[in-house]
């Protein structure tokens, strides 16, 4: 059995380090702008939370028959956290168990839950941008209002655009991190 | 023949010569005037300038140098369009010991200064007719407190302050009897009074309360200063009709060569009464506050005032001889010089304060006045600034060592300078200049770029509109060695004094809106689920809300004719710049605004049946149109009951 290289056992302290912004930190923000809003608005989305104008959004989506946005309403704020610290303390197994083979388990686990959380972002903003009231005072033949997932769209009045906060940055070096180091482990060898 | 034609063709010749012609009144705006008072879209002006409402009784506030109107502040007269003075949470503002005075007459404001300069805080106002001082919070904007003048009448002196805003000051123009007593007009020698009332003002809630007035004698006490740097202590205020006349003052108040300049040791005379040398009166007077935490206003009635009387308090006032029914009264940066301005006089003098206090301590006086002692013009004069103009009324000062005069009879301004009292130069304004102000140029830190003429007179300066026009500023760039006028600007009501500082001190503690969450109104709603209608006697209380875009309940049943409805609406938006309105057909009143996290009520007695729509009048939103509701007013007696709602259609056919 190959044995992890110090600078990969250094990494899971790193990739563990990255994560943990995201209990301080955003994680992901949608910026609005429209010419009433010359500050624009933003909602800052948290691992555990949403917060920013989300009031202010929430008023203004009532025109289009969108769902106001609560907290209470997403699961995802507890299983998302839940499942990163169990990632979290998978690490510290991985450093124990001293195998490349379980580091490469361990950033295929990464990869499943970035893959999932995507995916669970953008059918969230699907339903929210199509699953609109039918007695909406403003309708519009076609229209959906799908945020952008990643990038910038317009809508109505509104311009979107959607990218990674801080915290967002980090987890995606926790990434590049991980990846690059089961590339690194692949070559190095340990000497005995 | 010859001799026709000669005379004919020097009659010809006259005739065709250009007749001589007066001088034209029209302004050469030169140079890059329109360059330096043009503020971009989007761009900010770099003063708000406070300006004197008048007899509109409010205070206006423009952008320095564009001249834009950015609001009107209600303070001492009702004011239909954000609903002051109307709605219950504002009515006891207006309150007096003679019940509601919904109007005044605006003439001086004073930003709240520290050491000296402008910090920022409050403006102060007062009311000239019904005497009263107003004070405006310059976070929100609003008038949070006024206070009413016992012993008074004609609050003209006033609301001048001290450097550290211990005091604000509000002195009588128009002597009357203490005690409101029933006397004799003729009696005005023997019985007439003047006051200069010290209002103290709170450190951190800013909350006034009369420490002491000083009883004077009948004169008119036009306008005052606080002395400040070495001068700090002391007040001082101009007086005419000196003659004490009480009738055709405009003859019999202009006889003497010289009226006063009374000087007030406002430390000594917190001493005295602080020793109890005073003697406290009955007086009965308003005393109206906004409190911001219950959105309401309350109006008590204080019982009595502390009367110093400068017969019992030596070395507390003395006069200064000043010519010709002084009015301007200005100290000056430094706080050494102090300018009267002798409104008839040909010349302006400049009172030394060292020299003052050496008069006052070498007993140069040349008599008294009423046994105040009166000290020699010489002893405390530094000067005479020579045929300065004609008029002379206010001064100001720039960060330079030059004074700026306004001259209401030759229609100037006039430039001269502290140290050797000479005119360097002098500005028309169009026309007859009234106040003029400086930013910051009554304070030890002026900013002497800009300077502004307020006109009293204003003829052809823009479109004519009828008889009543409007008055006319003027704005001059006064950063160079000539003044140079850069821009007349049309203003509200008319003004008297101003006040300007820099945009930076006051724009960025602004509030944008209320917390919703600190709105402790006894009639809050907190929400849609908490709107209620209840009936107590014929008294019916409605816990509205508004939000874009509807109003809670708004369909409202089971109000009778006679009923007093009391429409409490709160806003529940919580953002900048979504106020919503609510106005109701056939209401005496006026609307309400209402800003968000606030709320307001609307006292409406129906006297007539029928259905009453109300509706949102601001427009919020681009449902605005649809922010509407309907109140059912049925006959007195009758028994429709008490039913509201919000989105409830009924499903039986309608019955009556």
């Amino acid at each position: 059995m190959k044995k992890l290289t110090l600078p990969g056992k250094i990494s899971i302290f790193i990739v563990i380090g990255c994560l943990a912004t995201l209990w301080f930190l955003p994680m992901w923000q949608i910026d609005l702008r429209a010419p009433q809003y010359p500050g624009g608005l933003s909602m800052k989305i948290w691992i555990n939370d949403v917060k920013g104008d989300v009031d202010i959004i929430n008023g203004l989506n009532h025109y289009i028959g969108m769902k106001t946005i609560h907290k209470k309403d997403f699961p995802e704020f507890i299983f998302l956290p839940t499942m990163m610290l169990i990632f979290m303390g998978l690490g510290l197994v991985v450093l124990l168990l001293n195998r490349k083979f379980v580091y490469y388990i361990w950033t295929g686990l990464f990869a499943f839950i970035g893959i999932f959380s995507f995916y669970d972002f953008y059918k969230w903003e699907y339903n929210y941008g199509h699953n609109l009231d039918p007695t909406a005072p403003i309708k519009i033949p076609d229209m959906s209002y799908t945020p952008p997932l990643v990038g910038y769209k317009k809508m109505l009045n509104f311009e979107a655009l959607s990218q990674p906060d801080i915290a967002g940055w980090f987890y995606i070096a926790a990434g590049v991190i991980l990846l690059g180091m089961c590339v690194y482990e692949g070559r190095k060898k340990v000497a005995k | 023949m010859k001799k026709i034609i000669l005379t004919l063709c020097s009659v010809a010749a006259i005739a065709s010569m250009q007749s001589c012609k007066m001088k034209s009144a029209e302004s050469a705006v030169q140079g890059d005037a329109a360059s330096k008072v043009y503020v971009a879209p989007g761009k900010y002006d770099e003063f708000y300038n406070f300006v004197s409402g008048g007899f509109s009784g409010q205070v206006t506030v423009y952008g320095l140098p564009s001249g834009r109107l950015l609001k009107v502040i209600p303070v001492f007269s009702m004011f239909p369009e954000n609903g002051y003075g109307y709605n219950e949470e504002t009515k006891p503002m207006l309150n007096t010991s003679n019940g509601s005075v919904p109007w005044d007459d605006q003439h001086h404001l004073m930003l709240s200064q520290t050491n000296g300069e402008q910090d920022g805080r409050w403006i102060f106002a007062n009311a000239n007719n019904t005497p009263r001082v107003a004070r405006i919070d310059l976070t929100t904007f609003k008038t949070m407190e006024i206070l009413q003048l016992p012993n008074s009448a004609g609050n003209h002196s006033s609301p001048f302050l001290t450097e550290n805003t211990e005091y604000v000051v509000a002195g009588t123009r128009f002597s009357v009897p203490l005690g409101e007593e029933d006397v004799p007009i003729s009696s005005f020698k023997q019985n007439f009074k003047s006051t200069a009332s010290f209002i103290s003002v709170d450190k951190t809630t800013g909350h006034m309360s009369i420490a002491f007035q000083i009883m004077l004698p009948g004169m008119n006490l036009d306008l005052s200063r606080a002395g400040k740097g070495p001068s700090h202590g002391w007040f001082f205020f101009s007086c005419y009709n000196t003659e004490q006349a009480y009738t055709l003052l405009e003859v019999n108040a202009s006889q003497k060569d010289k009226d006063f300049i009374v000087a007030v040791n406002w430390k000594k005379a917190e001493e005295y009464a602080k020793a109890g040398k005073g003697k406290k009166v009955p007086a009965e007077y308003a005393h109206n506050t906004y409190d911001e935490d219950k959105q309401i206003a309350t109006s008590t009635m204080e019982k009595e005032v502390l009367v110093l009387d400068p017969k019992d308090c030596p070395d507390m006032v003395y006069m200064i001889p000043c010519p010709k029914s002084p009015h301007g009264c200005d100290v000056n940066p430094t706080g050494e010089y102090i300018v009267g301005s002798g409104k008839l006089a040909a010349l302006i003098p400049v009172f030394s304060f060292a020299k003052i206090t050496k008069a006052i301590a070498d007993k140069q006086f040349e008599g008294d006045f009423y046994g105040i002692p009166v000290i020699k013009y010489e002893a405390a004069l530094h000067g005479e600034v020579k045929k300065p103009g004609l008029g002379p009324l206010h001064t100001e000062f720039d960060d330079h060592g030059n004074a700026y005069t306004s001259m209401f009879l030759s229609s100037e301004v006039v430039k001269w300078r502290l140290s050797d009292l000479q005119v360097v130069d002098r500005a028309p304004t169009f026309y007859s200049v009234g106040h003029l102000m400086v930013p910051g140029g009554d304070t030890k830190k002026p900013w002497g770029k800009y300077l502004v003429a307020y006109n009293k007179i204003t003829k052809d300066r823009y479109l004519p509109t009828g008889p009543e026009l409007c008055q006319s500023a003027q704005l001059f760039d006064i950063s160079g060695e000539k003044m140079q006028l850069l821009l007349d600007f049309p203003t509200i009501g008319e003004p008297h004094y101003a006040q300007a500082c820099p945009a930076s001190l006051i724009r960025d503690k602004q509030v944008k809106f209320f917390d919703i969450n600190k709105n402790h109104h006894e009639f809050v709603a907190m929400g849609e689920k908490k709107t209620n209608v209840v009936r107590n006697g014929n008294r019916v209380d409605v816990w509205m809300t508004a939000i874009r875009s509807h109003l809670t309940p708004d369909n409202i049943e089971g109000v009778y004719v006679g009923d007093e409805v009391y429409f409490h609406v709160t806003n529940l938006e919580q953002d900048w710049d979504i106020p919503h309105g609510f106005a109701i057909k056939n209401n005496p009143g006026a609307e309400l605004l209402i800003m968000p996290g606030e709320t307001v009520t609307l006292k409406y007695i129906p006297t007539r049946q029928g259905i009453y729509p109300f509706y949102c009048t601001d427009f919020c939103s681009a449902l605005h149109q649809e922010m509407s509701g309907y109140l059912r007013v049925s006959p007195k007696g009758s028994n429709v009951p008490l039913k509201f709602s919000t989105g409830v259609v009924a499903d039986t056919a309608a019955k009556k």
